[in-house]
């Protein structure tokens, strides 16, 4: 049911999604009633002791786990889901210290984001799982805590989390209210039927309104405002009521021991020495080292070397049961055997194998390039190893002629693409050129011939050079995203306008509270991916967060446009534009060009041109004179200096007819405009 | 007793030594007739003089606003680092001297004699040899000029900029154009035939129009040797921030290119021939010391912040090295003081460098790089060996901006104001050729000794 549920909700129009809110509101709200009964069940059974939590849980030896003592309803798996800078690191550094996963110290900060990355920019990255020991009530629990990523970009991880949690804690800012990764956040959970535990944070700070968010999120996600949790994650108030939460109203896998062993991959990590770590779910039975275990996916066998817990460093067990989440070493020498979603399973005892999930589609592509060709063999190792930790980044080999042999990357989202490339410099010291992003077109073939030679009707176009001409085209398709905006409610003038001339349409509109509006907006995916952000934030003060989803492909009135040189293209500068932006893209990409390219002996035409109609045109002019007034004994060194420069520089320019274009140019052209 | 010492110096040549063929006196295409042997027994002299009295507003240059008077102790540095460089160099003649700065007018004439004196101890200096001091037309100045003629100098070179009042003080400079035309009339009574004039364009406010009626001025009560200089605003410069700010506007780009050929038309019509992209005489009236830095010849670099290009034998150097001196002149006092010169640089070009030093400022003269000439540096690669195969040079010859014939390699008229556009395509396939040339030694006779290239 679950899954017919959330399949429906993907399908729906759009505008229906909107109207069709009530009838998710009672879902909720049954949903919520099974969960009353649970916790009333729990409550009955077990008085609770708050007191007893100081003392709680640690498990100082760490070899005598015995993880057999933690039958499935002892067990509680859940994430932690927040908009960015919520505090959902923070919240994760408490839990971690209350049960003794760490030691507590000033020091704790984001102890699970683990990159430098993601210490910088405050997101995770890369979700880390660490299991708690809790004591409660006189019965101790395991508690897997899957950190997830706060932003949609990375919503491929995070979806990869949910599967293996029962529950999730969404942090809310008690200061900010609800944002626009909140919401999308939240309907992930919702739509995977999770237990949703509102936590409101920070309310230590002064402008802590909880109140407010209280009520806000009574109103967006239909849960009663009695269910939320205040807390500051910072100082430590009330977390342990969250902790309790967790145990009361989080339900325990549904999971037996007494089935045959099953579990879910649902991460993967790559070690130079073990070879694949793969983070699994025991969905069913029990694993234990020296196991033969069995990938659905590749239908090979491996030998169980090493499993155990994170807690959140790996932690030797020997064994994990059913409804546990830990790691597991089994030979594998290459990520690619790790598949995210595989089943794993005894050998002796074959099962079915779980759904798994859908491979993360890229919606973003950028070219990247090593500043220097010298450099490319460097560049090749960093990616690959990235890539190994992040599989949902797509890889194809490109070249330029402008910029030399690199790649064409796919990424989730724009923020994915600016860690990866962040990574990149930091973690592998690479300098890199990334070319502005651009989105994957559609064209529905309408030619025979065509067809037969692509093998299908409708055809994906990742590089404009490859977009096919109108007349063997019945339609062009672009993808679309469904943008979700909140902002104080003064600022929406400027954002509605903005919206439209990014071609968008609105969808609906709600306040959900006396200040605060929520905009949702159809935008062409291409309309958002290159500035929309940093226009909506400064035009907001800041005060506007944006978030995406996919939604599916619209048809567009898309066209080529070629930037021609003393009448000769460019090829890497072709570009795909819709109709209605072609004279504006063209214009800037003249101007562009006509900045970076150096006069020359000769005037130089910089135009734009669909087919043979030129639409913009800059005009560099010839130098009529250049030559140094005065150069004598003592401007020779000077002079050499500069013309020796030049003259280097003239060996890497790139020629168009005769026309000298420096690579800088096309960096100008092609990079992504700096912050 | 100063003058009576120049005085001395001017009245009895027998001071000086001879060389024993060509004297001294630079003879159009002398070394080419006489070798590769000359190249490094001769060179030029420059003197530098720091100071100024005041800064220039679009002035760079490496000078210094003196606060007390030193000029005693300069002028015992710059004879004393004159005669250890001399010496290093081990040149039997020096062919022509150049007091340049700075304000060398500033300089007691004496000074001027002194040095001079020690080229003479030295090497020999003939008595025709050009010696030229530059000159601000100012009253002082001028009183001064009769003074350095008998402390040995035969060529003024002076610094007029322009004969509009305004101009002169966004300029910054000290003198009127009153005082410049007396300047300029003292020293042709002093020096007939050898008095230069030294002038700017594109100056701000400054129209095409306006530039002609001054250059027609100019005309009229010049010598026989104009020097027309593109104002190019320098980093750091007062004129600089002007124009940053939006205070001062200098014409465009298109603007001072029309002024640049129409002075080219002006002083063409009136009989001056253009000799080099910025220099134009009357009767062959060329700087003959000048012309050695753009024939690639040896020069030697005296007093802060000067440069030098030359082969130093007396510390067992065979290749030719580009020397800087210490630019600060108290610094650059106490080095000569201690260790006899104030060298702060010494790079050593190699075959290659050297040859794009002659590339490049050989093209600057009208006349251009002739066959002659080049194969005194590259007796191995003929000017059509390395340029002749390259289509690029291929493009510019066609487009007539650049001219490969039976006398050398030259810009043609239109071509040498674009002269900076071309230099990068020339040097790279310069560079392309030497070093397949390189390669090509290296492959097919290891042990056949080519001859030894120029220095």
């Amino acid at each position: 049911m679950s899954f017919s549920l959330v399949k429906r909700w993907c399908e729906t129009p759009l505008l229906r999604r909107v109207l069709q809110f009530k009838t998710y509101r009672r879902k909720i709200l049954n949903y919520n009633m099974t969960y009353t009964l649970l916790r009333h069940r729990w409550m009955k059974r077990l008085p609770v002791l708050s007191s007893s939590f100081k003392m709680i849980s640690t498990q100082t030896d760490k070899d005598a786990v015995d993880l057999s003592k933690f039958p499935a309803d002892r067990i509680r798996n859940f994430c932690i889901i927040a908009h960015i800078d919520h505090g959902k690191s923070t919240l994760a550094d408490r839990l971690l210290e209350m049960t003794g996963a760490i030691a507590k110290t000033e020091k704790n900060k984001q102890v699970l984001d683990k990159l430098q990355v993601e210490r910088e920019r405050g997101i995770t990255v890369k979700a880390q799982t660490a299991s708690l020991f809790y004591n409660h009530e006189g019965q101790q629990y395991l508690l897997n805590l899957i950190d997830t990523p706060g932003h949609v970009d990375f919503s491929y991880e995070v979806s990869r989390s949910i599967s293996a949690c029962q529950g999730v804690l969404l942090i809310v800012d008690a200061n900010q209210g609800i944002q626009a990764q909140t919401v999308a956040n939240f309907y992930l959970a919702f739509e995977a039927q999770l237990a949703i535990i509102p936590v409101i944070n920070k309310i230590d700070l002064k402008n802590a309104d909880p109140e407010r968010v209280e009520s806000q999120i009574e109103k967006v996600f239909d849960i009663p405002r009695e269910e939320c949790i205040r807390i500051s994650a910072k100082l430590g108030t009330n977390v342990e009521n969250v902790l309790q939460a967790v145990v009361d109203r989080i339900p325990p896998p549904e999971a037996s021991i007494d089935d045959p062993f099953k579990a879910l991959v649902f991460d993967s990590n790559f070690d130079h020495y073990r070879g694949v770590v793969a983070n699994i779910a025991v969905f069913g039975g029990r694993v234990k080292k020296g196991d033969r275990i069995v990938s659905a996916y590749l239908g090979k066998t491996y030998e169980v070397n090493e499993l155990g817990l994170l807690r959140p460093d790996e932690h030797s067990t020997g064994k994990l049961f059913a409804g546990q989440v830990g790691y597991i070493v089994a030979g594998m020498k290459d990520v690619k055997e790790a598949q995210i979603g595989d089943t794993l399973y005894l050998q002796e005892q074959p099962v079915e194998a779980l759904p798994g999930f859908k491979p993360a589609k890229a919606m973003v592509f950028a070219g990247m390039y090593p500043m220097d060709q010298s450099e490319y063999q460097g560049l090749r190792s960093a990616i690959e190893k990235l890539t190994l930790n992040d599989s949902s980044v797509t890889v194809q080999r490109d070249s330029s002629l402008a910029l030399g042999a690199g790649w064409r990357l796919g990424f989730l989202g724009l923020l994915h693409m600016e860690v990866f490339n962040q990574r990149l410099e930091q973690e592998y010291n690479a300098s890199v050129i990334v070319t502005a992003p651009t989105v994957p077109y559609k064209a529905v073939l309408s030619s025979a011939k065509l067809i037969k030679e692509h093998g299908s009707k409708e055809i994906t176009i990742v590089n404009p050079a490859q977009f096919p001409d109108r007349t063997v085209v019945s339609e062009y398709l672009e993808p679309m995203v469904l943008g979700t905006i909140l902002a104080p409610d003064s600022y929406t003038g400027k954002i509605m306008s903005l919206c439209l001339n990014r071609r968008a349409v609105q969808k609906n509109m709600l306040y959900i509270d006396d200040q605060r509006v929520m905009m949702k907006y159809l935008f062409p995916l291409n309309e958002v991916v290159v500035d929309f952000y940093d226009l909506l934030k400064s035009l907001s003060s800041g005060y506007a967060s944006f978030d995406y989803e996919n939604a599916g492909y619209q048809a567009a009135d898309l066209i080529k446009m070629d930037i021609l040189l003393n009448g000769r293209p460019v090829e890497e500068l072709i570009t795909i534009v819709h109709r209605d932006r072609a004279y504006s893209s063209g214009k800037a990409m003249c101007e562009r060009l006509k900045d970076s390219i150096p006069r020359q002996m000769f005037e130089i035409a910089v135009q734009a041109a669909i087919g043979s109609k030129v639409i913009a045109r800059e005009t560099i002019k010839a130098y009529k004179k250049n030559v140094l007034a005065k150069c004598y004994g003592g401007d020779i060194t000077r002079k050499m200096k500069l013309l020796k420069k030049q003259a280097e520089g003239k060996k890497k320019m790139r020629l168009i007819g005769s026309v000298e274009v420096p690579k800088d140019a096309f960096i100008n052209v092609l990079k992504r405009k700096q912050k | 007793m100063m003058s009576l010492r120049a005085a001395r110096r001017a009245l009895s040549p027998g001071v000086r030594r001879f060389s024993d063929t060509s004297g001294g006196e630079i003879v159009e295409d002398v070394s080419e007739r006489t070798g590769c042997a000359q190249l490094t027994t001769q060179a030029s002299l420059y003197v530098h003089w720091p100071y100024c009295l005041r800064r220039c507003s679009y002035c760079n240059f490496n000078k210094y606003i003196s606060r007390d008077n030193n000029d005693h102790m300069m002028t015992e540095c710059l004879q004393k680092e004159t005669e250890t460089l001399l010496q290093l160099s081990q040149v039997s003649c020096v062919t022509s001297v150049f007091f340049g700065g700075g304000t060398p007018s500033l300089a007691h004439p004496s000074t001027v004699a002194a040095v001079l004196e020690t080229v003479s101890g030295q090497a020999s200096l003939s008595e025709k040899a050009e010696v030229t001091l530059e000159v601000n037309p100012t009253p002082v100045g001028m009183s001064k000029l009769e003074d350095f003629c008998r402390a040995g100098v035969n060529r003024f070179s002076i610094g007029v900029q322009s004969l509009q009042d305004d101009d002169l003080k966004i300029l910054g400079r000290d003198h009127s154009s009153r005082q410049a035309l007396q300047t300029i009339e003292e020293a042709r009574r002093l020096c007939p035939g050898r008095v230069s004039v030294d002038v700017m364009f594109g100056r701000p406010k400054q129209s095409v129009e306006s530039w002609e009626n001054e250059l027609s001025k100019l005309l009229r009560v010049c010598d026989d040797h104009m020097s027309l200089y593109q104002l190019t605003l320098e980093r750091g410069t007062q004129l600089f921030k002007q124009v940053q700010g939006g205070e001062v506007t200098v014409p465009a780009e298109d603007v001072t290119a029309e002024m640049y050929q129409c002075a080219r038309r002006t002083l063409h019509q009136h009989g001056f021939l253009q000799y080099e992209v910025s220099n134009f005489a009357k009767h062959k009236a060329v700087s003959h010391h000048n012309m050695s830095y753009w024939k690639g010849r040896q020069y030697i670099g005296v007093g802060p912040g000067a440069h030098g290009r030359f082969v130093l034998p007396g510390e067992g150097g065979v290749a030719r090295e580009a020397r800087t001196q210490t630019l600060e002149p108290d610094v650059w006092m106490r080095e000569v003081q201690q260790r006899g010169h104030g060298t702060r640089r010494r790079i050593q070009l190699n075959h290659l460098e050297l040859l794009e030093e002659v590339l490049v400022m050989g093209m600057r003269m009208t006349e251009g790089i002739n066959h002659k000439h080049w194969e005194l540096f590259s007796p191995q690669l003929s000017l059509r060996e390395v340029f002749g195969r390259s289509t690029d040079v291929q493009e510019l010859l066609q487009s007539g901006r650049l001219i490969l014939d039976d006398r050398g390699l030259r810009c043609s008229w239109d071509g040498l104001a674009l002269l900076d556009s071309m230099l990068p395509a020339l040097l790279v396939e310069l560079e392309r050729q030497i070093s397949q040339r390189l390669q090509r030694d290296h492959h097919t006779d290891g042990q056949t000794k080519k001859t030894s290239n120029p220095r």
